[in-house]
């Protein structure tokens, strides 16, 4: 090279030995490195070994969660109420679609996905690994489902997905009873057994589902699985199996019930029914009107459905038979001449004079009676048959307030039931301390009247009428209201029938008291003058009851109720309590038409009808 | 006693024959069986690491066929040959280089690979070779030790091609091919002085690198490899994967075709870059250091090749080329076994991948050559 002009011979000999030299140099950094990576798979390999092999087995060994299967829920003849039925969902995973925003887009054009949707998704999508399934719908019907299948080869990371939802087959029917279930919210999270609802997405809100869910949910089982890196499942080996929820047989009649809520909304009206068989307490028919169909829940109600419900005046999510409290109106006569006869203040054969109004000697203001021509001479049982307001502000203020609290507490009045739905309501019973504590007011004589025909501050609820109703058919015993029947286990064929609840017996002084009373409302049905003799034409059996008017609207002394002039919604609650056979009563019965007006024309039909179903049943 | 020595001998003479005809091939025989058993150790662990898949283990062996046959070739061209070409292999390389950077395909966020219409091309690969080979060409015409001036025009060509792959971007490539660079340089007997200097240099140039000459991914793998636990599902997971797979091989290994990690793709990369952690973990320690002692025999034999060489060019090239293959092992076990930051480095002859294989085997045929093509001078 004409760079290099040869002025200097190359210098061979030193040349390669500052080669070799260097070759040499290298030769022991080469040894010193390999010794280095030696010495750090020493350290990971021997020294750390046993740290990286529990980090080894952590990566590819997970314990996971199997969810039970919830037990099925039956009425007392074994017709299915709540089952589980595969729900097939769409799941994204976004780690597989190429766009995921693109992919919702295309199935936008196939199937139903509403903004909400989207906007739950995206929600979950923050909160969850990017292979982990998202459900952007829930409950695809068989078309969507087809939509989807033909075109998921142009959509990579979208499945379908089945699991086992809650189906209520008989829909709207005793929704109010059964309940229902939903996914699992953040306060639940917080009160739950956390191990135990590991894999369970839903529980069970309100009714039976919510009451029984520690029944029906069963155990939750867990198996072993190797995963890859991604999370992805490989391998699963069970390692306890889940087991099944047990099954719930309640005591409701489903075909009784149905006839009960036919009944309301033929009759377009809303209010409760209650039926409770008193050898035995249990309920037979639970009727709430309007009912709602509780599928809506399961998977999350979407908000206009749910806005639909909540704000409705009529009111479909609130149980009024274990929450609706109502004055009870003249259904409380019978109880409270009871206590007349039982304190001895009256024999039940004095004769008042009822001129339509009743007048305290304290003061001017006349407490009038429903007739207002007045029923002029009035026994106890004529004052009960055509119920008779004057007789009952006589009988009150003699059995002043106190004592009528003392004797209706024995009923159970003014607490709960303790039947085995939760939320129950205690309604109200007044008493000279409650009122001092309330309102820290003392107790007006006036007071004592109204109480005497069930208005004033007495509450009760559905439950509690024909909880008390049961008690007084069947010479004072006590049973607790009950709503499961039986429980089963899956795949045994007996089931486990619960036992009665007997609470105590209500003290009788003298049991000719109480039949003059089951009498005199067996006149109310059956007799001419009977406030409730319009159900008794064709009645194959002797039926007891009481009707009850409770006002909404509270008149002046001087105005008139007409029924046509006021609002629908300010008109008087028809109720009417009974049972039947009225010698060997199998049913005991509250009915409550919110708004219905009169107890006999209203009420007391419905209740016939219920009768008829549970009684005549197996006569058809 | 007249038959055992006849036996003898003739044994003797077969091998000496055997050794002749190879000798005639330019075969060296040492560095062929080394890089055999290494071969057959990376089909082994391939086939377990790709989960026994036969397709893509058959794709390897012909990749290899085309490696060793690519050495083979090389081998026959004789070390003056390489010289003459040197100048103009770097200039073919160089212009790859510009076009690729214009004309190249993008991978994974990279622009490597030049598309020659029948197959693809790293223009990258055969800088790794034209570059050391251009520079021991340039050195051998020098008086060594080399001057300033002849370590000033080495740098600026060592420079221009190493940023040119560091724009692709390709850090792990473009690190190799300065360190060959660097490698010619201090063989062919850079002064100490230079030496330690460019050391107190290094430093500010990092800091400049750092913040003007890397992407963020360059960025955070460095970061990450300073602290893989900041970020264990992230950048970290890679090196926290490796070595929980190393690691949990222990000293006998689970067993091939039993690693746990690499089967269950907890680790990443395990067929490419990561294939000594898949390997580790199966074969442990022992298996490690057999692989590890495979590496040293050939290392050494290129050194010895290297020592033995007759001029300048070729034991530079030699000398070259054996520093390298080594900084390829250490780079790439360092970086799973978490010594080093994951740069992207394979394991040479052993991870699954077509172009640096080839690059290796022609280095390997120009050490054959170098070897074989000696004249003999008594010396």
């Amino acid at each position: 090279m004409a760079r290099h002009p040869s002025l200097t011979i190359k210098d061979h000999f030193r040349e390669t030995h500052l080669f070799q030299h260097r070759l040499l140099v290298m030769a022991i950094i080469i040894i010193i490195l390999l010794g280095v990576l030696i010495t750090r798979l020493f350290f990971l390999q021997i020294i750390d070994h046993d740290h990286y092999t529990t980090l080894s087995e952590k990566n590819r060994l997970d314990i996971l969660p199997i969810a039970p299967i919830r037990g099925l829920i039956y009425d007392r003849n074994g017709i299915l109420l709540a089952q589980n039925i595969p729900s097939f969902s769409l799941q994204i995973i976004p780690e597989r679609t190429r766009d995921t925003n693109k992919t919702i887009l295309e199935l936008k054009k196939l199937i139903a996905i509403s903004d909400n949707e989207i906007i739950r998704f995206n929600k979950l999508r923050k909160k969850k690994r990017r292979f982990e399934g998202i459900t952007l719908r829930y409950r695809l019907n068989p078309t969507e489902q087809a939509k989807i299948a033909v075109n998921l080869d142009r959509l990579p990371g979208v499945k379908i997905e089945a699991e086992l939802a809650r189906e209520y087959p008989k829909g709207k029917l005793a929704s109010h009873a059964i309940g229902y279930m939903g996914r699992i919210n953040e306060r639940e999270l917080t009160r739950l057994d956390i191990a135990r609802y590991s894999a369970t997405k839903h529980i069970g809100k309100v009714g039976v589902e919510r009451s029984y869910e520690d029944i029906l949910h069963g155990e939750v089982g867990f198996e072993r699985v190797e995963t890859n890196s991604q999370g992805r499942i490989l391998t699963r080996t069970p390692e306890v199996e889940p087991k099944p929820g047990k099954d719930l047989y309640m005591t409701i009649d489903i075909e009784v019930q149905k006839t009960a809520e036919q009944a309301f909304i033929e009759s377009g009206n809303n209010g409760a029914v209650v039926a409770i068989d008193p050898n035995n307490g249990e309920v037979l028919v639970f009727v709430s009107m309007p009912t709602f169909d509780p599928n809506l829940f399961v998977n999350g109600i979407d908000r206009k459905s749910y806005k639909l419900l909540s704000t409705s005046p009529d009111r479909p999510l609130f149980n009024r038979a274990l929450r609706g409290q109502y004055p009870p109106g003249s259904t409380i006569k019978p109880f409270i001449a009871l206590a007349g006869l039982e304190y001895n203040l009256v024999t039940g054969h004095e004769d008042i004079n009822c001129p339509g109004y009743y007048m305290l000697k304290t003061d001017d203001r006349k407490y009038r009676d429903w007739k207002k021509q007045g029923h002029g001479k009035t026994d106890m049982s004529k004052a009960i048959v055509q119920s008779c307001d004057v007789y009952f502000y006589d009988l009150a203020l003699q059995l002043k307030i106190d004592r009528m609290h003392e004797y209706l507490a024995r009923f159970g009045l003014g607490k709960k039931t303790g039947i085995d739905i939760r939320g129950e309501a205690p309604g109200l019973l007044p008493s000279k301390a409650w009122k001092r504590k309330a309102y820290n007011l003392p107790w007006f004589p006036g007071e004592t009247l109204i109480t005497g025909i069930g208005q004033g501050f007495t509450l009760t609820t559905p439950l509690q009428l024909s909880y008390i109703t049961a008690t007084l058919s069947n010479d004072g015993k006590m049973y607790k209201p009950r709503i499961i029947h039986a429980i089963g286990e899956p795949g045994v064929e007996e089931i486990t029938i619960q036992e009665p609840r007997y609470v105590g017996i209500v003290e009788k002084k003298n049991p000719a008291h109480w039949k003059y009373i089951t009498k005199a409302m067996a006149d109310v049905v059956h007799s001419v003058y009977g406030t409730a003799r319009k159900i008794n034409r064709d009645l194959p059996y002797k039926t007891a009851g009481k009707t009850g008017t409770a006002q909404v609207f509270g008149l002046k002394e001087d105005e008139e109720y007409d029924e046509t002039k006021i609002a629908k919604k300010l008109r008087d609650h028809a109720l009417f309590i009974g049972y039947a056979p009225a010698d060997e009563p199998k049913i005991a019965i509250a009915v409550i038409v919110e708004n219905g007006g009169s107890g006999g024309a209203v009420a007391a039909p419905i209740a016939r009808k219920v009768m008829d179903a549970y009684l005549l049943k197996d006569d058809k | 006693m007249q038959g055992f020595s006849r036996s003898e001998f003739t044994d003797t003479t077969r091998i000496n024959a055997g050794r002749r005809m190879l000798h005639g091939f330019h075969i060296d025989l040492p560095l062929l069986l080394s890089l055999l058993v290494l071969v057959i150790i990376g089909i082994l662990v391939l086939y377990s690491a790709s989960e026994q898949n036969n397709k893509l283990v058959e794709q390897q062996l012909i990749r290899l066929a085309i490696a060793f046959i690519v050495m083979f070739v090389v081998a026959q061209l004789s070390p003056d040959t390489l010289r003459h070409w040197s100048p103009w292999l770097f200039i073919i390389a160089f212009i790859m280089l510009i076009a690729v950077l214009i004309f190249g395909e993008e991978g994974k966020g990279a622009q490597r690979w030049l598309n020659l219409g029948f197959f693809t091309f790293q223009p990258s690969e055969l800088m790794k070779l034209a570059l050391p080979m251009l520079l021991a060409w340039y050195l051998s015409e020098a008086h060594l030790p080399p001057k300033l001036k002849h370590v000033a025009v080495v740098l600026l060509v060592i420079l221009v091609p190493t940023i040119l792959v560091a724009k692709q971007p390709d850090l792990g490539t473009a690190l190799l091919l300065a360190s060959s660079g660097i490698f010619v340089l201090f063989l062919a007997g850079l002064r100490w002085f230079y030496i330690i200097l460019s050391f107190i240099l290094l430093i500010p140039t990092s800091l400049v690198l750092w913040f003007y000459g890397m992407h963020d991914y360059q960025q955070k793998r460095v970061l990450t490899f300073l602290n893989p636990e900041s970020d264990p599902l992230g950048s970290g997971y890679h090196i926290i994967q490796s070595s929980i797979a190393i690691g949990s091989g222990g000293l006998y290994g689970k067993g091939w075709l039993n690693g746990t990690q690499s089967h269950l793709n907890f680790l990443p990369e395990r067929k490419t870059d990561f294939i000594f952690s898949a390997f580790s973990e199966e074969f442990g320690l022992i298996g490690a250091i057999i692989l590890l002692s495979i590496y040293g025999i050939i290392i050494a034999r290129g050194l010895i090749i290297a020592a033995q060489a007759q001029d300048t060019f070729s034991r530079l090239l030699a000398g070259t080329i054996t520093i390298t293959f080594f900084i390829y092992v250490f780079i790439n076990i360092g970086m799973v076994s978490g010594l080093l930051p994951v740069v992207g480095i394979p394991l040479p002859m052993v991870s699954y991948g077509g172009t640096s294989m080839v690059t290796l085997s022609a280095g390997f045929g120009i050490l054959m050559s170098i070897q074989t093509h000696r004249k003999l001078i008594a010396s």
